[in-house]
């Protein structure tokens, strides 16, 4: 006699899944598409980096080297010239790490304060205030150039790393400030009030209550600045000089060198060694950066 | 003896929108008040007031008879308790419970001993190494419970503190915090929207609206005699039957009240004044309806038919109709009803309410 309790035939537990339907097609085989536009470009310049002039000349560009040479990126990094100098490039990621460092420290540490401040002490004119600041967003930098040149000199920053750095921590404020603003309203308001009531004072609750809640945010602050003033091109080469040109700088002035032979395996070398920071940052964090962007675009 | 909390002539606006509108209100020492209201009727905003977090437009606040008007929160002499716990969620409990004391600036061995008393009467001891992530719902508003009690404070602001725990969580903590008062006999505001948080725990309830307070009084006489008809109609579930109809008063003193459904004699109503006539409300609660055969002791009867039938287990809830008129009846768990039967209903007018048509205020 049949079981009571036993099922009946037909469809029965997890619906089986067709690993090779359309769907799944559709969207792997874009996927794939996709990356292979992407990752084309990364993979010529690689290879090209890795090859002798000769290789390079026979023209199959996406081939992978018969010989391998790391010749191109010894001489980008120590031994390649721009104008008078000639120790590659070298100087100039040193230069754009003193810029760097100190221009993401105090960006972030001002525009997380502010946005600290808008969020949760709501002073008489921070409406106001945060209206300006977010207008400062949308002006073009090309308008301020000549302005700051003259604000530099006169106050003897021009030509300096200093002068650059504070250019770097301005021009960063309107966004980073939007972020840390919008990722400190999105904390429950309660814990801002739990701490005011435990007799927290601005910078205690900032401290002790906000910061250790906020890594994810800090983490996007980081890889907004540090790719977005590594790879600035513009304010290096107006404010500083030649001793100081960032790494951008020094790339394109040894690409587009017009001089003498076209060292194109020295050129990519160059660039991706330039890349190598903002995409470092990047695979380290990337997950944390995902992360605090979705937080803090829940609320605005 | 001085009132532990003073308010006085308590205005609060948002731009042009008033939140609170002149509120005098004076809790006592010990007392256990609750504000009760529906949303959006400034309950919250009022205890927020108190507590200092935020500018009030004008008024004064007195604690324990000290003007905190522009005083810090931390100054107030204040514990609060917050309905989403508002645990600082990478300290552990101990360093949660300790915040408040360290920024006082306390010795560590005072620290300690306050944590360790704090912690004793919460039963929490166990979890002072543990985050706040690792505890349940119960333990963690426990946990924001003895952040308020270690403070050794005079005043506790409960913010709506059992709204995010399941219902069963609900009941117990709802006693822990009445016996936790009548152990420590502080002063305790509590902010709720749950009616039956306000009658259990209260001394008394000051029902809220639109920024304002329309009674405060014992939870008893807000159930019993509810001075106007939101407040009627707010507490109580289901609400309590309305009646429209007019009053008119009789040669030998009785009133008589005239509807759709019926002309009664309110012979046995208290009115709080005398009464002329004109248009009234007639209210009665569903658990002050008798139906079937005890109708007939009833002074006021009425043939109704079910419509409705809610079994709750305990009781049943009934709703019947009387011609177009409905009303809501509380019926013994065990009655068998059914939708369509007719059912004899009645009630005495000493348990009805009876309301101004205008003014809704209580007659």
């Amino acid at each position: 006699m049949a079981d009571m309790t036993s099922t009946l035939s037909g469809p029965r537990g997890p619906k089986p899944r067709k690993v090779l339907s359309r769907n799944n097609i559709m969207i792997y085989g874009s996927l794939i598409v996709v990356s292979l536009y992407y990752l084309l470009p990364l993979w010529v310049m690689v290879m090209t980096s890795l090859k002798g002039m000769p290789e390079i000349r026979m023209g199959n560009i996406f081939a992978p080297p018969v010989e391998i040479t790391f010749e191109p990126w010894v001489k980008a990094w120590s031994e390649a010239c721009t104008g008078l100098n000639c120790d590659g490039l070298s100087r100039g990621f040193w230069n754009s790490v003193r810029i760097t460092v100190p221009s993401v420290v105090v960006s972030i540490a001002i525009a997380s304060v502010n946005g600290y401040a808008l969020a949760n002490w709501r002073f008489r004119g921070a409406d106001v205030f945060f209206t300006i600041l977010i207008f400062g967003a949308f002006i073009p930098y090309q308008v301020m150039l000549y302005p700051i040149v003259i604000l530099l000199r006169e106050m003897g920053l021009y030509g300096s790393l200093t002068g650059l750095v504070i250019v770097h921590s301005v021009f960063g404020m309107p966004i980073l400030t939007l972020l840390f603003r919008n990722y400190f309203t999105s904390l429950p308001e309660e814990l801002f009030k739990a701490a005011r009531v435990d007799g927290a004072g601005f910078w205690r609750i900032y401290f002790q209550i906000m910061l250790p809640m906020s890594l994810p945010i800090f983490v996007v602050a980081m890889i907004l600045q540090v790719t977005g003033i590594w790879n600035d091109f513009l304010f290096g080469v107006i404010y500083t000089k030649p001793d100081l040109y960032p790494m951008t700088v020094q790339l394109n002035n040894i690409v587009n060198s017009v001089q003498g032979v076209k060292e194109y395996n020295v050129n990519m070398a160059a660039t991706l060694l330039t890349g190598l920071v903002p995409l470092a940052i990047y695979f380290i964090s990337g997950k944390l950066f995902v992360r605090g962007i979705a937080a803090g675009a829940v609320k605005g | 003896m001085d009132p532990s909390i003073s308010i006085k002539d308590l205005h609060l606006s948002f731009g042009a929108v008033e939140v609170i509108n002149a509120l005098n209100l004076d809790v006592g020492q010990g007392e256990f008040l609750v504000l009760l209201g529906s949303s959006g009727c400034g309950k919250s905003t009022l205890l927020n007031c108190i507590a200092g977090l935020l500018d009030v437009s004008d008024g004064q606040i007195f604690i324990q008879g000290n003007n905190v008007t522009w005083e810090e929160p931390s100054r107030r002499g204040i514990g609060m308790v917050f309905q989403s716990y508002a645990l600082y969620p990478q300290m552990t409990v101990e360093g949660n419970l300790s915040f408040g004391l360290k920024n006082a600036g306390f010795s560590k061995t005072e620290v300690a001993e306050r944590v360790a008393k704090a912690a004793r009467i919460l039963q929490i001891e166990p979890l002072l190494k543990r985050k706040p992530a690792a505890l349940s719902g119960g333990q963690r508003q426990r946990v924001a419970i003895g952040r308020a009690l270690v403070r050794d404070v005079d005043v506790f602001l409960f913010d709506e503190p059992l709204s995010n725990l399941d219902a069963k969580l609900r009941t117990d903590l709802r006693a822990e915090i009445k016996e936790l008062h009548q152990t420590l006999r502080n002063t305790m505001i509590y902010v709720t929207h749950d009616q039956i948080e306000a009658m259990t725990l209260a001394d008394r309830i000051a029902i809220m609206r639109g920024g304002q307070i329309l009674q405060l009084a014992s939870p008893k006489e807000i159930y019993n005699r509810p001075n106007c008809k939101y407040v009627a109609d707010f507490i109580g579930s289901p609400s309590m039957n309305f009646l429209a109809g007019a009053l008119s008063t009789e040669a030998d003193g009785t009133v008589r009240f005239t509807c759709p459904s019926g002309v009664f004699s309110l012979d046995g109503y208290a009115f709080d004044a005398p009464v002329r006539g004109g248009e009234g409300w007639l209210g009665i609660r569903p658990e002050h309806i008798a139906s079937g055969a005890e109708a007939a002791s009833r002074a006021i009867q009425l043939d109704a038919t079910v419509r409705l039938v809610e079994p709750l287990g305990s009781d049943t809830l009934v709703r019947v109709m009387v011609a177009d008129q409905s009303f809501w009846v509380r019926m013994d768990g065990r009655t068998e009803v059914r939708e369509g039967d007719p059912l004899p209903i009645g009630f005495n007018p000493g348990r009805c309410n009876v309301f101004d048509k205008t003014t809704e205020a209580r007659l």
